[in-house]
């Protein structure tokens, strides 16, 4: 039968093209694999290649030809035996049997929930002091025990029992085919736990601090977050990402890096930044559950600080809820992680002036629980955020762009984000201590948003 | 189209049936891979297409020496792979055209199509990203404690790449079942091996870390699965990692928007009819009477078919729906199996 041959598109933004020079004359036999014509396109001269097999039956458009577009016919093959005369006429040009004439306007976003404020653990629940440090340990003791496939690897978890301390006896309890000391190589063990966990496995890889985790964040975000997406929800990496986070003390500037915002902006994965042990607690042990990706952001200064934590069996907090850690009419203060410390001090401080502020602690930035932050500021009509991160693009400039966009008419004043100084972390002690953001900024923040 | 050598004979401990086989699956990743080429000069297939022609022997023959349960993971030169290990050609050429009814729902394209129950892992589009998920994947195995392996396949491009010998040396520390499957088709895009590197013999880099490999003339399917056999022996007995070196060559660029400057025309046309690894089967096949001309007539009548249904299938399938671009960024459970 005859075939038409089609001037092709020869690169992914191409066309049209000239056609410079045909190789072959009618008459011809054309194998496959032979070059039929050179094309011209603005980026280069291409040489376009026989597929089929067969005779040049008749060429329709002339050597020189400029402008010719992409599926225009140029050519005509035939099989052997036929001649120019049996030429049929030109076949349909197949299109896509669903063409959207326009960006998807139709297809909404999944709406967001709505806020949950109810408390974390029953009243009256019997409390116990523990550490951050504690806390992280029981988490992952317990889901190891519960579940096989959980498995923890990275530098000094085994042996050494933690970096800081938070992998504790875990090599004694569990062995070590399940927590695994890694050689110096971040991106190469990453990859091997996204691949760990493609193979049905759930790995808690721990960065010894998510400063060394940019050495691996090719596969936390290319291979373990977007590959769900990427195969239409056929192969996920379920597994966390876990570490110390953000400033310690006098460490420099390689050392003190915060990821919050970075990662927070990235859809597939789920990022949360605990302040409390039960946070810690309650959210590694849903970290580890979960079929997603997770960064699971935690600070070396909160590690030692003690807290109350709740005597409840099989303890969990689930992503997306905020706590409001303080409540308060006059003004929304915002924070997580570190940045908590701040926060609740200049609310303390703030109401021996008579200025009582509602204190959220997100706890969950990805999914973020925007439905309490709003319905806060309905409330107070003012609202600061607080983050030790760098300014320029910080998590506070999200919040403030939702506030602004959901609930302008009820903001008396613009909000404020209080971060980290647009600087590389100093390491002499009075320079840091300025770079990070201070109890004193934002007391100023919320008195700026309070007209006092 | 005769070639130039003297063909080779068949091995005596290859079966017609076999070799049969290997010029089927051969096959039908040439014809496939060049309706893909026109599928993609006709703007049906965006974006990037990365064919294999000209390296079929190499998955053919590794495919040859597994067996279920076994793991795969290459690059974004995937199409053949997928063929190999058994992926439906409607579903592969469907996802390149964006459909509904590809692997990926439309939403991958050809550096992204994975299969769970072929035991697929993808597909990868960051060069190199796949060596250490392979060995990743051999971690799950041995931690599982059965006797699968997994063969990561990457180029002498990827050969370069430091989470490579990341890998090695994390593979060998831990006696992981992986096959390290260097594809040396000469050219990293438009880089040759001889611009790249000093060190060419890239299966011998191995040895800084103690793994053992060798090379392999990847043009010859049955030496391809003799490799795969002994690689794959070693690591069931749970010796450790092993590297195959295998030396192939592509046909055409880079991808579809490769003018290929970089090599002459006789280069490749004396690779195409000296080096065919399908003619060099065709011709074994003929000249040992395993097959008739007719026999393997009517194998290509079949392939042609099989190829131009997944084609016709693959402009067919609708796209996706408009509500697709919002699913698949969270699982709500583990997708994939856990077995």
């Amino acid at each position: 039968m005859a075939t038409e041959i089609l001037m092709p598109a020869l690169s992914p933004t191409m066309e049209e093209g000239t056609l410079a020079k045909w190789m072959v004359k009618e008459g011809d036999t054309i194998s496959s694999g032979d070059i039929l014509a050179e094309i011209e396109t603005d980026k280069a001269t291409m040489e376009f290649e026989a597929v089929d097999e067969g005779i040049m039956g008749k060429i329709l458009i002339a050597e020189g030809t400029e402008g010719v577009k992409v599926n225009t016919a140029i050519a005509v093959m035939l099989e052997e035996g036929e001649s120019a005369d049996d030429i049929a006429a030109p076949a349909p040009t197949a299109t896509p049997a669903a063409a959207p004439a326009t960006v998807p306007a139709t297809a909404k976003a999944p709406v967001q929930a709505t806020s949950d404020a109810s408390p974390d653990w029953p009243e009256g629940t019997k409390m116990r002091a523990a550490t951050v440090r504690e806390a992280l340990n029981e988490a992952m003791a317990e889901e190891m025990t519960r579940d096989d496939t959980v498995f923890l690897m990275g530098e000094e978890v085994a042996e050494y029992q933690g970096a800081y301390k938070i992998s504790q006896g875990l090599l004694d309890k569990f062995g070590s085919k399940r927590v695994i000391d890694t050689p110096i190589t971040e991106h190469g063990f990453t990859g091997i736990a996204v691949g760990a966990a493609f193979g049905g496995l759930r790995p808690i890889v721990e960065f010894m601090t998510f400063n060394f985790a940019m050495q691996a964040i090719d596969h936390i975000i290319n291979s373990a977050a977007k590959t769900l997406y990427m195969s239409g929800g056929q192969m996920g990496a379920p597994m966390v990402f876990r570490g110390a986070n953000g400033a310690a003390a006098r460490v420099g500037a390689q050392h003190s890096q915060d990821y919050a915002a970075w990662y927070m902006q990235v859809p597939g994965l789920k990022v949360v930044m605990p302040y409390s042990a039960a946070d810690a607690k309650g959210l590694l042990k849903t970290a580890i559950r979960d079929p997603n990706p997770v960064i699971f952001l935690e600070n070396e200064i909160l590690y030692g600080r003690s807290f109350e934590l709740p005597e409840v069996d099989d303890f969990t907090i689930p992503f997306g809820k905020a706590k409001i850690e303080r409540s308060g009419d006059d003004v929304t203060i915002v924070s997580f992680g570190i940045g908590m410390q701040y926060a609740l001090e200049a609310a303390d401080k703030l109401a021996e002036d008579g200025i009582n502020a509602e204190v959220i602690n997100l706890r969950s930035l990805r999914p973020m629980d925007m439905p309490t932050i709003l319905a806060s500021v309905q409330k107070t009509n003012r609202c600061v955020t607080v983050e030790e991160g760098w300014p320029q693009g910080s998590v506070g400039s999200w919040i403030a762009s939702e506030i602004m966009q959901k609930a302008f008419d009820y903001l008396d004043a613009p909000v404020i984000t209080c971060t980290g100084k647009d600087v590389p972390m100093p390491y002499a002690a009075n320079l840091e201590k300025l770079a990070l953001v201070t109890t004193d900024e934002v007391i100023a923040a919320v008195k700026q948003v309070t007209y006092k | 189209m005769a070639t130039k050598k003297a063909p080779a004979k068949a091995k005596s401990n290859v079966s017609a049936e076999e070799l049969l086989g290997h010029y089927r699956e051969m096959l039908l990743i040439r014809r496939f891979e060049e309706k893909a080429g026109q599928l993609y000069g006709m703007g049906l297939i965006g974006g990037f297409c990365h064919l294999y022609i000209g390296q079929e022997a190499v998955v053919v023959g590794l495919e040859a020496a597994t067996k279920e349960g076994d793991k795969r993971v290459t690059s974004y030169r995937d199409h053949g792979h997928m063929l190999a290990c058994g992926m439906d050609p409607k579903g592969v050429m469907a996802e390149l055209t964006g459909r509904e009814g590809g692997y990926s729902a439309g939403k991958g394209g050809s550096m992204h199509m994975f299969s769970a129950e072929k035991h697929f892992y993808g597909g990868h589009g960051i060069v190199a990203a796949q060596v250490p998920i392979g060995a990743g994947l051999a971690f799950s195995d041995k931690y599982k404690g059965n006797d699968n392996v997994t063969f990561a396949y990457f180029g002498d491009g990827a050969a370069n790449q430091g989470q490579v010998y990341e890998a090695y040396n994390m593979a060998e520390l831990w006696d992981l079942p992986v096959i390290f499957v260097i594809e040396n088709n000469q050219y990293a895009m438009g880089t040759s091996m001889k611009r790249s590197t000093k060190s060419p013999s890239l299966w011998e880099r191995g040895a800084a870390y103690g793994i053992p490999g060798e090379a392999v003339d990847g043009m010859d399917v049955l030496k391809v699965k003799e490799a795969g056999e002994k690689a794959v022996a070693h690591c069931r007995a749970g010796k450790g990692p092993y590297i195959l070196e295998v030396n192939t060559y592509r046909y055409r660029g880079h991808s579809m928007s490769d003018p290929a400057k970089y090599r002459t025309r006789e280069e490749v046309q004396k690779m195409r009819e000296e080096r065919d690894p399908i003619e060099a089967v065709r011709q074994m096949l003929l000249t040992g009477k395993h097959a008739t001309e007719d026999d393997l007539k009517a194998i290509d009548k079949d392939i042609k078919a099989t190829v131009n249904e997944s084609a016709e299938f693959a402009k067919q399938s609708p796209e996706p729906a408009l509500e697709e671009l919002w699913t698949d960024i969270y699982a709500p459970e583990v997708p994939q199996e856990t077995v």
